[in-house]
Parts: C-alpha cells; structure tokens; sequence
C-alpha cells in the first residue's frame, strides 16, 4: 500500500516539478548561460563549419565553394603533409618519452629525500612557466653556431657543434633538446603522485622480501601508471600543436626539416588563404589525435592500474 | 624484529642499542641524500644556463657579444641595453597593450567560469550530466579545428584588427577552468548553502557570499592561468592583429627578431627578460597555487 503511494509522488513529481525546482532549473540555465553561448558560437558551431569547410575551397576573397572530398584527395598527393607528419612524428617520438624518463627519474631522486627539495622544485619548474616567444627567442640565441653558449661549451671539450637550427639533420633534435627545458612540469605531477603512493605498500612488499627494484617495479610503476599514461596523451598531443617555436625559429626551415603540422595548417590558412583546405588539415590531426589518444590507452590498458578497480 | 626492520616511526633505539647494519643503512641513507642532491644540483645548474645566457647578453655592450671566447661576466655592464632596446621599437606601447589584454581576460575567465562552475556544483537543471560530458570533451578539441571559422566569425563581426578576438573569448568560460572551479567547488560542504537558503538566499546570494569567497584559491589559481594563457598567445595576435600600435609583446618581439635578430642580440635578450617580469613575479609572489593547480589537473586527469 505505501509503496503504490510513493510510486504516485514520484510520477507526479517527475510531470510536474515543484516551483522552487523550477525556479533551479531556469537558475542552472542562467549560471551555465555563459559557457553554453560559448559552446554554440565559438565550440560546436565553428567545429561544423569546419567541417562543412573541409569540403570546398574557400580563398577568401569569393564565396566558397563545394568541392567535395577534393581537399582530401589532395592530401595524398601533398609532399608537403608528408614532411609535416614526419617532422611531427619524428619530433613526438623523441620528445615524449625523453621528456617523460627525465621528469620521472628526477621525481624519484626528488622523492627519495635531498636537501633544499622546495627550491629545486621551484627552479625546475620554472623553464615551465615561460613559454611562447621568449622563449624562441632565448634557444635561438642558445644554439647560435658561432656565438651561441651550447656550441662554445661543446668546442671546449673539443668537439665543434653542428648549425643546429640551420642544419637539416640536427634541426628536430635541437627542437628535441628545447623542449626537455620543460622537464619541471610533468616533474611536479609525478612527484605529487609518488607521494600520494601509501607508504604501507612498501613496508608490506618489504616485509615479502622485496628488493628495491622489484619494489619500483611492483609498487612505483603500477600505482604510477594512471599518472605516466596522462602525461604520455598530453606529451603526444602537444607536439602536434606546436607552432610558436616553429614559426619564430626556423619558419620550417631549412629546407623544410622543421616544417611542424600545425606550422603547416597555419600556413595554408593564413599565408596562402586556403581556409578549405587547412580545415581539412585541422580535421585529419584531429583524427589522428584521437587514433593516437585511444591506441595508448588500448595498449597500455593492460598495465594501467586504476585504485579501486578490479583487474579483470 | 619486524619492529626494527618496517616501521621505524615508532621504534626509537638508543645509540647503543643499534646493531651495526642500522649504523650502516644510516650511512647508506645520508650518502643517498647527498648524491641525489648534487645530481639534482647540477640537473638545475643545466637547465639555468639558458637564462643566466639571456641575463649576461643582456648586459653585454654589442662587440662582445660577438666576441669569442664567449664571457659570461660582462667586462663592462652595461644597463643602458634596456633603456636602448625599448626606444628601438614602441615597447611601452606593446607592454600596455599586452597589460590591458590580459587584465580584461583574467576578469572574464574567473567571473564567467565560476559562474557556470557554481551551476555544475551546485544547481540540479534537466541535461546537466550529459552537458558535463559535453564540457569535458571539448577539452579534447584541438583548437586548430575551430581557428579557421571563429577567425571568419571575427571578420564578419567586423572585430579584425581589434582587441574584441583576444578578449571575448575569455568571458565566456574556458572548459578547463570551469572543470578545475567545479571539482573546487565540490569540496565545499553543502550544509553551508543550506543554512543559507534557510535564511533566504537567493542563488546569487550563495555564488557571490558564501562560494566565491571561500573559493580564493581555486580562483587565484584560474586567474593565473588566465593571464598566462592571454600573455604567452601568440598565434591569435598574429592573426588578428595589423597595426603596429595595436601589437602585443609576442608578436612585438617577433618582429623586432627579424629586424635587430641579426645585429643587436644584447637588445633583443633585454627586451624578452622585460616580457618575462611579470609571469615571473607572479610565478615567484603564487607559487603555491600555481604548483598546486599543475597538480590538481594532472592527477586527476
């Protein structure tokens, strides 16, 4: 008999909400108006027009015109993106997992106890915070060939440093070597996740027996990993949105060894006035974006340890 | 023996007692501080060099920049570099500008973000989950898909060449900082708008008297990023702005790169350590928010 009753409230409830829910239901509406204008003219309406866009030719000064999967033919036959995937790839291969072993390793010492650990904290995190075009400007000045410090240090030790940003070969590598000044960002997160790691766990793998290598890799790694994937999916995504560093340093250059996609993408949409076709080039990183996000995640899904979910 | 071997936080031996591998695991221990230390150190040392670099460039008169060997310690310091190297370019010009963008940017993000944050937090409203999902997965947007048509949005609103492009955006809630305000938020016990509804509070009342300022941090932490995100743009300035007295410090400096980037290199590193003052400061005078909300998003990303 009681539960007919509450069954009764709840339909009426759910047809015709109180006033006062009402009133919190225009309230929501109201509070979240800001975000959900943003999201209707600068977020899902641009991202249909892009897409709508990645199928005609637009050069600005007229109309734009359909042209259908015409952008995307193209592409197959653009030398260019070819370059620009690999420079890309190239770059992302060596950055990522440099930057990520550096930043845990230096987490680990960090955490293991030194002294002073909030000042070398701060001054490693430091490169971190400037970003853009100082600090294009301040590597280019670094990896002068002539005048720069790296190569003066190198030919003390005597060896005579290549022309860096003017060399075909060594071009991505430098790029490589500035972004590990970034160290002190993925740095900071890990060592906020080792301490998060419960110290019972040791004791218990201790009490087992344990060696400290197998301690780091029973322990540290599994109860690390949610953290390492994170920053992976970030490390992999950024380098494809790199543009400033390209842009100031080498322009792409020399001889198109440091063409980045997204230098390109900007190129086509703002040098030549292709907007079709750089929107069809925003679409294809956006994919492999994606392709990329859900490959680490299926491959790492395996030794990814999530607290509180069963392994299965 | 357990006692002694796992949980030394409350098994406090006397010197005498200790047995001799305690002594030495002692030993080990004090050695590992030290060399962690020292490679930590000389970690810091390397990644200093670019900015002691940029600092003793800065200062050196021209001929010895292109003097080799290279120096570190200027032989004549010389801080005429910096009164010099802003009268070459509009540099106060650009200063202001870029001071003038962020400050309107920062204000937008905060106000409009915790805005809609307090709506997520707090409000129940019909959709709100799937609209959550819909937030979160614009994080994963790369903003290369929207630049093309929100740069033909801008020209048809007639805003190319004006600061409206840079500025707008922002008060109109950034994902990030609304999800970062909300999971704020959410920490805060409910009990307290409760009693305030009790007494009358409207909505308004429970956002701007009881959230906001119990939210100081979280929102110091936004607006810091705000005006880092609003100072280190580059690519939008470059596309939006033309005139010369409009430009930002970014897109300044790049300019003043390729006419002086050749000959002047000790004006150009005293022109970009000027730009680097005020993340600087701020990063020095808010570290604490500024580490912390790093944190923050990278583990519970």
């Amino acid at each position: 008999m009681s539960g007919t009753e509450i069954t009764a409230t709840r339909i009426t409830g759910r047809q015709r909400p109180s006033k006062l829910l009402r009133k919190e239901y225009l309230a929501f509406y109201l509070f979240a108006s800001p975000w959900l204008l943003g999201l209707l003219f600068f977020t899902l309406g641009p991202t249909i027009a892009s897409f709508v866009l990645s199928f005609s030719e637009y050069p600005l000064i007229v109309a734009p015109t359909w042209i259908g999967l015409a952008n995307y033919a193209n592409m197959i036959t653009d030398e260019l993106i070819v370059q620009a995937l690999k420079v890309t790839f190239l770059y992302s291969l060596g950055a990522v997992p440099l930057g990520l072993t550096a930043a845990f390793l230096i987490a680990i010492l960090m955490n293991q106890g030194i002294h002073g650990i909030r000042v070398f904290r701060t001054v490693y995190y430091l490169p971190a915070i400037i970003s853009g075009v100082p600090v294009a400007l301040v590597w280019m000045w670094v990896l002068n060939p002539d005048f720069g410090v790296l190569n003066s240090a190198l030919r003390t030790i005597g060896i005579q440093g290549p022309a860096w940003l003017f060399n075909r070969e060594w071009v991505i590598p430098a790029f490589i070597m500035m972004s590990l000044w970034n160290v002190g960002a993925p740095m900071v997160i890990f060592l906020a996740g080792l301490q998060g790691i419960p110290q019972h766990l040791y004791e218990a793998a201790e009490i087992d027996g344990a060696t400290t290598i197998e301690r780091f890799f029973y322990v540290t790694i599994p109860m690390m990993s949610p953290v390492i994937l994170f920053n992976l999916v970030l490390g992999v995504i950024g380098s494809f949105q790199i543009f400033t560093p390209a842009y100031i340093m080498t322009s792409g250059g020399p001889a198109n060894a440091s063409l980045f996609y997204g230098l390109y993408l900007y190129d086509n949409a703002f040098r030549f006035l292709k907007m079709g076709y750089a929107s069809a080039l925003a679409w294809l990183m956006f994919m492999i974006i994606l392709i990329l996000t859900l490959l680490i995640f299926r491959l790492t899904g395996r030794w990814v340890y999530y607290e509180g979910s069963i392994q299965s | 023996m357990t006692a002694t071997t796992t949980s030394h936080a409350d098994y406090h031996p006397t010197e005498a007692e200790r047995p001799i591998w305690y002594k030495r695991k002692s030993v080990r221990k004090r050695i590992s501080l030290w060399s962690n230390t020292i490679i930590i150190l000389l970690g810091a040392l390397i990644l200093m060099v670019p900015l002691a670099w940029m600092l003793s460039t800065s200062l050196k008169a021209n001929g010895e920049v292109f003097h080799l060997p290279i120096s570190w310690i200027p032989r004549k310091i010389l801080f005429q570099n910096y009164p010099d190297a802003i009268t070459y370019v509009p540099f106060p010009t650009y200063y202001r500008n870029s001071l003038f963008i962020a400050s309107l940017s920062v204000i937008g993000a905060v106000l409009s973000s915790s805005l809609v944050a307090f709506a997520f937090a707090r409000l129940r409203g019909p959709g709100k989950n799937i609209l959550f999902i819909i937030l979160l997965s614009t994080l994963m947007l790369p903003s290369e898909v929207t630049l093309v048509p929100i740069y033909l949005i801008m020209r048809n609103l007639g805003w190319l060449d004006s600061y409206r492009p840079l500025i707008v955006p922002y008060w109109f809630g950034g994902a990030f900082y609304i999800f970062l305000l909300r999971q704020f938020f959410m920490t805060i016990p409910s009990e307290l708008d409760d009693a305030a509804k009790i007494d009358g509070a409207t909505f308004w009342d429970i956002y701007w008297r009881i959230m906001l300022p119990l939210s100081k941090p979280a929102l110091a932490t936004v607006a810091i990023f705000a005006f880092y995100d609003s100072w280190n743009d580059f690519r939008s300035p470059l596309i939006y702005l033309n005139s010369d007295n409009l430009l930002t410090l970014p897109v300044g400096l790049s300019s003043y790169m390729s006419t002086l980037g050749n000959t002047h290199w000790n004006y150009l590193m005293a022109a970009t350590l000027l730009t680097l003052i005020p993340p600087l400061l701020i990063f020095f005078f808010t570290q604490r928010f500024f580490i912390q909300g790093a944190i923050l998003t990278g583990l519970k990303g």
